[in-house]
């Protein structure tokens, strides 16, 4: 059989309208039997943050970022007509009418498929947070070596 | 066209009708044939697309009032090993 191709991509935005995005094309590339890594960096970090409980770090000025960049998928909103969660709120309904599977059940569909999260770890160095503040999904927590490793044999890189 | 299963994606749309596809597809033999239902008009591009990245045959694709009806033969599906268990 032939060697599986690969998919690469670095998911930077933490916006919801962005992940389903990136999650949509992760599932489709799973489903077409293509091996795909999601490398979560910079603001996405947040979608793959845990939803419960509090996020601990040190220092005044990285506690204040992370109550302000909470994260959490389930905090995600639009990027476009937020609206203070109204538009956001919305967009949900809109894609429930339809069927449309909900952030955290892409997610969760592509773990199931076998999409490899991986965690910038800079990111978290330069928020101050440490493994405990994501989900257990995730896979690995690595740098940029790890990502172009990935990414020079895949025929698919994607920057979101 | 006789199908040796139906699979139901009325109502769905990308990536669901695809995803659930390769995941019934993984149920069947080598040389069957599976028909799905759609209503999405995505269907008709994804579909083929899909068939010639995974290397499955598209026998053909009927359309009428209710949506499509999509015929993929099992051929020699090139997903992931812990898929098509």
């Amino acid at each position: 059989m032939a060697e599986k191709e690969r998919v690469t991509l670095i998911v930077f935005s933490g916006e919801l309208d962005k992940a389903l995005v990136a999650f949509n094309i992760a599932i489709g590339a799973a489903s077409s039997g293509m091996e795909v890594s999601m490398f979560f960096t910079f603001w996405g970090l947040n979608i793959i943050k845990r939803n419960e409980g509090s996020i601990h770090s040190k220092g005044i000025m990285r506690r204040m970022l992370n109550m302000m960049n909470r994260g959490g998928s389930k905090r995600t909103h639009l990027s476009k007509f937020h609206m203070m969660g109204l538009g956001t709120w919305m967009m949900k309904r809109l894609m429930k009418d339809v069927n449309s599977p909900q952030l955290e059940e892409l997610m969760a569909m592509a773990k199931e498929m076998g999409v490899k999260f991986i965690a910038c770890t800079t990111t978290m160095g330069i928020m101050g947070i440490g493994k405990d503040a994501f989900i257990p999904e995730v896979n690995s927590f690595a740098g940029v070596a790890t990502y172009l490793a990935e990414a020079r044999e895949g025929k698919i890189n994607l920057f979101i | 066209m006789k199908a040796d299963a139906t699979l139901d994606c009325i109502g769905l749309y990308c990536p669901l009708p695809i995803a659930h596809t390769a995941k019934k597809l993984k149920e069947l033999e080598v040389g069957q044939v599976l028909e799905i239902l759609a209503d999405d008009e995505g269907i008709k591009e994804d579909m083929p697309a899909w068939c010639k990245t995974t290397g499955n045959e598209l026998l053909g694709i009927e359309e009428d009032a209710g949506g499509y009806r999509v015929y993929v033969r099992k051929s020699r599906f090139d997903g992931r090993a812990d898929l098509r268990e």
